[in-house]
């Protein structure tokens, strides 16, 4: 049992818009005063959103502002040192990275972790691992059900691949693979572990235009198909304006401004924010 | 997708192929009395230390975790197959069924020692397991070496003090003498149930690994936090590989001890446990047809040198150290890699 972060009980300063097909319904996300220390730094501090439950939400600010860190709480990678985190109405309070994931939250990474040595279609596989299951004993013996839920499982991750075209790479090791379908394939992964909310951490770094262009069709497609809410770090802004719904801009650990894609360009704290970052460059 | 289950499938069946050809051309040879003794008496140790090397391939190729006691695994396989067949003499007669029983416990109980020692331990990230399982080894070993274990008409008697302490009737055999360790066992172990081990082993770690069990297992290997972020639990995964890999040095420890009338804690010791790690790195970690044939030549050869067996394993540390400079340096690595092209055989774990 973790220790209980410290909940300050506020209501949540003004509360984001959730885009309107989902008002009415709870959102997936609720996070309040979420905030963690780092020995005497304060990465992240009093952090206030909410996602609709089939919003695509983005998450952008300068290097360093703390965004990975948030998906870092989000996930329980690191436990929070204040706040809450509400998945579906689910206090995630007490739950660690595995628990995360069965309550609904897949990511991929910024620097991308995938399982090198196991081939693509094993590491969709290893998304499924919790929805395709057997005993150890029935893998070993090779009893009926391990060929069935193999079947299910190839097929399944098949399928999964066949949203990005990667059918074909399904027996190359994934650490063979270009970067950019590396990306493709966490995505697939984080996918298939049957998620209410996909994170993904800067998904269209490294990539050219036109395979950011298809990336951005198919983040759409993935919420339209499975109809999850998406949450995205991103320095593409052509990406970022282009898809997503609602954007929380973080500087210094704070969130300093929440809106639609044309709020967020006109707010002057943003454009400083990011102006003030160029001149230092 | 059909011929990469068949290219591994393949891989698995030739393993056992070439397991079950040499049995056949060693079993020829030796009804045929065309081996020497030495070689002869090396069948069965040489079985035995092959199921060793499979076994901690498991921990270390496959599960990526190293265990520097995994003899100690061995030991109370050799020990609790050991005295149940000493407590079975009388009422299973038949050798064959006896040592059956006898390896089936020697697992069972390096199985349970691996779950005991391993829950603490695999919470813990990093090198502490080969740390705790050097020091397992070593416990392992003074405990046994402090045992007095005896059988008399009223049961098992287990002490730690004397042979007499026990206090057992006049038709009392002892089974365990402390330091001077099991004698008088009656040798059961048979070249064909090495064989038959050595298969059994194969058979369940291929394919284990080809389960969603190993395939967890290796996921956890090659990125422990992406694996957690896709809802696998670390701990579990490596336990079950922990545990399998106890169970079968256990099954190996049995088989092992009898094939010999006597059996000290000591051959157990540390270096038997690097000698088998030798094994593992020296025929690839993560390749089990190449732990097995390192164990077998590696086994043989000193054997053949007597004369040059005091400089064993001198001569193991040194080729331990060259290959670890050798595979991390990077033109070594790439001259490596094409020898292994050349001679690849595609699929291979
Ligand atoms: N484990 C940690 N220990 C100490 N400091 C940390 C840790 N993780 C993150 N930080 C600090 O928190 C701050 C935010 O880092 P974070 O990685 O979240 O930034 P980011 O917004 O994702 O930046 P980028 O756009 O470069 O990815 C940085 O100052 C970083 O040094
Ligand atoms: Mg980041």
């Amino acid at each position: 049992m973790g220790k209980h972060p410290e909940v300050k009980l506020v209501p949540v300063p003004s509360p984001n818009k959730i885009p309107e097909r989902d008002i009415g319904k709870a959102p997936i996300l609720e996070v309040s005063h979420l905030g963690i220390d780092f020995g005497g730094l304060t990465a992240v501090d009093d952090f206030n959103l909410a996602i609709g439950r089939t919003e695509i939400a983005g998450l952008i600010g300068p290097n360093g502002a703390g965004k990975t860190t948030v998906f870092n709480m989000l996930t329980k990678v690191y436990q929070p040192t204040r706040g809450t985190i509400m998945l579906d109405g689910i206090d995630m309070a007490n739950m660690n990275t595995v628990q995360a994931n069965r309550a609904g939250i897949a990511r991929t990474f910024q620097n991308i972790r995938l399982f090198d040595n196991l081939t693509v279609e094993e590491n969709v596989k290893i998304g499924l691992h919790n929805h395709e299951e057997y005993s150890v004993a029935t893998g070993i013996f090779r009893l009926p059900k391990y060929w069935k839920t193999e079947k299910a499982a190839h097929e399944k991750a098949l399928e999964l691949l066949s949203i990005f075209g990667m059918e074909k790479y399904a027996n190359v090791p994934a650490g063979g693979l270009p970067y950019g379908a590396q990306r493709r394939l966490e995505i697939v992964r984080a996918l298939a572990t049957g998620p209410k909310l996909l994170l993904l951490d800067e998904p269209a770094a490294g990539m050219n235009p036109s395979e950011t262009a298809e990336l951005m069709n198919n983040i759409r497609k993935i919420r339209d198909m499975f109809q999850i809410a998406i949450m995205l770090i991103e320095h593409d802004m052509n990406l970022v304006m282009g898809i997503c719904e609602g954007i929380a801009v973080l500087n210094f650990g704070k969130i300093i401004a929440k809106g639609t894609p044309s709020e967020i360009q006109s707010d002057p704290a943003v454009i400083e924010a990011y102006l003030g970052r160029q001149k230092e460059v | 997708m059909k011929k990469k289950i068949k290219k591994s499938t393949v891989s698995s069946f030739v393993n056992y192929g070439i397991v079950i050809v040499l049995y056949t051309i060693f079993q020829i040879l030796s009804s045929t009395g065309s081996l020497t003794r030495q070689v002869s008496g090396l069948l069965i140790p040489v079985c035995a230390y092959i199921v060793m090397a499979l076994s901690l391939n498991l921990v270390v190729g496959i599960s990526g975790e190293l265990s520097l006691g995994h003899a100690g695994f061995m030991s109370i396989g050799a020990f609790s197959g050991v005295i149940v067949s000493a407590m079975l003499q009388n009422s299973v007669t038949a050798g064959p069924l006896r040592l059956f029983i006898a390896i089936v416990v020697g697992a069972v109980f390096a199985a349970l020692a691996g779950f005991l020692i391993g829950i603490p331990v695999l919470r813990l990230k990093g090198d502490y397991l080969a740390i705790v399982t050097l020091a397992f080894g070593e416990i392992i070993k003074n405990v046994i070496n402090c045992i007095y274990v005896g059988v008399d008409a009223s049961g098992l008697h287990i002490g730690f003090e004397s042979i007499d302490a026990l206090k057992m009737d006049e038709t009392g055999r002892t089974i365990i003498d402390g330091p001077i360790g099991a004698a008088g066992i009656k040798t059961i172990s048979t070249f064909l149930a090495g064989a038959i081990l050595i298969l059994v082993a194969l058979f369940i770690i291929q394919n284990l690994v080809r389960s969603r069990t190993g395939r967890a297992i290796m996921a956890i290997r090659d990125n422990r936090i992406a694996a957690e972020a896709c809802g696998l639990s670390v701990v579990k995964y490596k336990l079950t590989a922990f545990v399998i890999s106890a169970s079968i040095a256990g099954a190996a420890g049995a088989l092992y001890a009898l094939n010999y009338s006597t059996v000290v804690a000591k051959k157990f010791d540390f270096n038997t446990s690097i000698l088998i790690l030798v094994f593992v790195v020296l025929g690839g970690i993560g390749s089990l047809r190449g732990s097995m044939i390192a164990a077998a030549v590696l086994v043989v050869l000193p054997e053949m040198l007597r004369a040059f067996s005091d400089y064993r394993m001198l001569v193991y540390a040194i080729v331990l150290v060259i290959v670890m400079i050798l595979t991390n340096n990077q033109n070594a690595k790439t001259i490596f890699r094409n020898i292994k092209l050349k001679f690849s055989r595609k699929g291979d774990i």
